[in-house]
């Protein structure tokens, strides 16, 4: 599935959803449904520092392609990181880098999106493509 | 003693609180962040801009005139609501922040030498921790702090040891931001004074919330802001005893604060003007006043007593929930409720209960040591003003359970 795909099945996943409280449940599932984050990646190198949560990011590059694990001391903001680990996980640096986030705005998260809300959402997606391009211009050099 | 108005009538003073969030109607229980304002502040800031601005102490004209002569009375205005001796004693900053740095650097430049100590608590705000430190930083001296055991309550004991004859300054708040933990300020300050030691209070949660006498307390300097007792915000208060003042060199220079200025020397003003530097904050300063007469008329230990019975709804509502742990168990508290609910992000607690309308405060609280001290990454806060209801509490509860359930 393309990550375009991919963000319109979300889209419609949430769109069934009648209100605020299905959403957050779902997400809350989503964050339960992480896989366990290895217990040596929970370190400095790879927190993004939230005001509210914190977010840890680990990135591995196998074969073109960058796996993402991520875990969150919040149960939302671990389901959100779910979200963007599903969409970006498995993906190459050019999928990373060339792709509008637009399903975030559909599906109701807009307003995480702010950076004075500074739960990290930004901050992740933000860490993701600096991940990517570091791999990209590492994969053009060797 | 009951409220000279009904709820009814108050809520209705506070036109924001009949609004809705995300289609819920709103329960602000945020009131330790900043308070609404009531119409009364409002319509004198409105009229203030439309008949009556013009720059204070300056022209000779009517309106300049017409405007500081209401400046002046918003400083009595104030000095008479924490009881101040003198209206010299008060002076207009921005907010408490700006209060205690002025303090800390202006007191400090005059009396804190290499090795010289200054006390504060440990449950002190990031505003009385920070100016502290930084003029620690500048002068080589110490940083000591008090203990509170787990209730919240401050380890006298710990304190009197503390004190020394390198002892400049005792620095403490009045009522924990956190905790709501009413400190025995009056206490403190005699204990200082027994060793000549001058104390500051961080009133800024404590002035809304009753009677403050700073002749009672005795204390040196007391801080707080306009926008926490149902002023505007960008408008603070310090009160500091006349002979320090006198004493200590303005912190910032410009209009206003000065004499006579020459570029060979320039002599200051009197008080208060000598540390008012630049056009005031007029219109904060006289819609502060008026936020304090509006308490005044309320009549504030019939604000504190309402508090104090929507606070103890509050605890015995949420101490009901399954593992509900509360911070702060103060035998003397204001209407702060601190609490997590089992193994529970806060962050998730808030975000939910913002969808059902209710605006808590989720994080550190601007207190990351007081955190530290019970080994949390934050909690959630409750700060509960006179117009909330018994209503609004009980949302809270239902919320919070609510909450709960969903991230169990």
């Amino acid at each position: 599935m393309t990550i375009y795909e991919l963000q319109e099945q979300i889209i419609e996943e949430f769109a069934q959803f009648g209100d605020w409280m299905e959403r957050y449940e779902y997400l809350i599932e989503m964050g339960r449904e992480l896989p366990p984050f290895d217990e040596t990646h929970r370190i400095p190198d790879f927190l993004i520092e939230g005001c509210q949560s914190k977010v840890w990011l680990y990135p591995s590059f196998d074969d073109g392609v960058i796996t993402f694990e991520a875990d969150s001391d919040a149960l939302i903001t671990r389901g959100i990181v779910a979200l963007l680990v599903k969409v970006f996980s498995g993906r190459t640096p050019d999928e990373i880098l060339g792709t509008d986030l637009y399903f975030i705005d559909r599906i109701g998260l807009k307003e995480n999106l702010s950076p004075t809300r500074s739960n990290g959402l930004l901050a992740m997606i933000k860490q993701m493509r600096l991940y990517a391009l570091a791999y990209k211009s590492k994969a053009e050099q060797s | 003693m009951p409220l000279a108005k009904s709820i009814e009538a108050i809520r209705a003073d506070f036109p924001i609180l009949a609004t809705t969030v995300h289609g819920k109607p709103l329960v602000y229980l945020d009131n330790g962040a900043t308070t609404q304002k009531p119409l009364q502040v409002i319509r004198t800031l409105d009229e203030l801009y439309r008949t009556a601005n013009a720059n204070v102490h300056r022209g000779v004209h009517r309106l300049s005139d017409l405007v500081s002569d209401r400046y002046e009375a918003a400083r009595e205005t104030v000095r008479a609501f924490i009881n101040a001796p003198k209206r010299e004693e008060v002076i207009f900053t921005a907010n408490t922040t700006a209060s205690i740095n002025a303090v800390a650097f202006s007191f400090g430049e005059r009396f804190v030498g290499e090795g010289d100590e200054i006390i504060i608590s440990g449950m002190e705000h990031h505003a009385n921790i920070v100016p502290w430190q930084m003029l620690c930083e500048r002068k080589g001296s110490k940083l000591r702090v008090i203990p509170f055991s787990d209730e919240g309550v401050l380890d006298l004991d710990a304190y009197r040891t503390m004190i020394n004859g390198r002892t400049r300054i005792v620095a403490v708040t009045h009522v924990s931001n956190v905790l709501g933990t009413v400190n025995p300020v009056k206490e403190i300050v005699s204990e200082a004074h027994r060793h000549g030691i001058p104390v500051l209070v961080d009133g800024a949660q404590s002035v809304q919330h009753g009677t403050v006498d700073v002749t009672d307390i005795g204390c040196d300097f007391y801080v707080f802001s306009g926008h926490k007792v149902y002023g505007p915000n960008g408008i603070g208060v310090l009160y500091g005893r006349e002979k320090l003042l006198n004493e200590m060199p303005p912190y910032q220079g410009g209009g206003d604060m000065v004499a006579n200025v020459t570029f060979e020397k320039t002599t200051y003003n009197v008080l208060p003007f000598k540390f008012e530097a630049g056009t005031a904050n007029f219109t904060g300063a006289i819609g502060m006043a008026s936020a304090l007469d509006y308490l005044t008329g309320l009549g504030r230990e019939a604000v504190a007593e309402r508090e104090q019975a929507l606070l103890a709804q509050a605890t015995a509502g949420l101490s009901a929930i399954d593992g509900m742990r509360i911070y702060g168990t103060a035998p003397h508290k204001v209407s702060v409720v601190s609490f997590l609910p089992g193994k529970i992000h806060q962050y998730d607690a808030g975000m939910i209960l913002d969808k059902m309308g209710i605006a808590v405060r989720t994080g550190t609280h601007c207190a990351q040591p007081l955190m530290e001290r019970y080994g949390i990454s934050g909690n959630i806060r409750a700060s509960i003003a006179f117009y909330n209801t018994e209503e609004e509490i009980e949302a809270l509860v239902n919320g919070v359970r609510k909450a709960t359930e969903m991230l169990a």
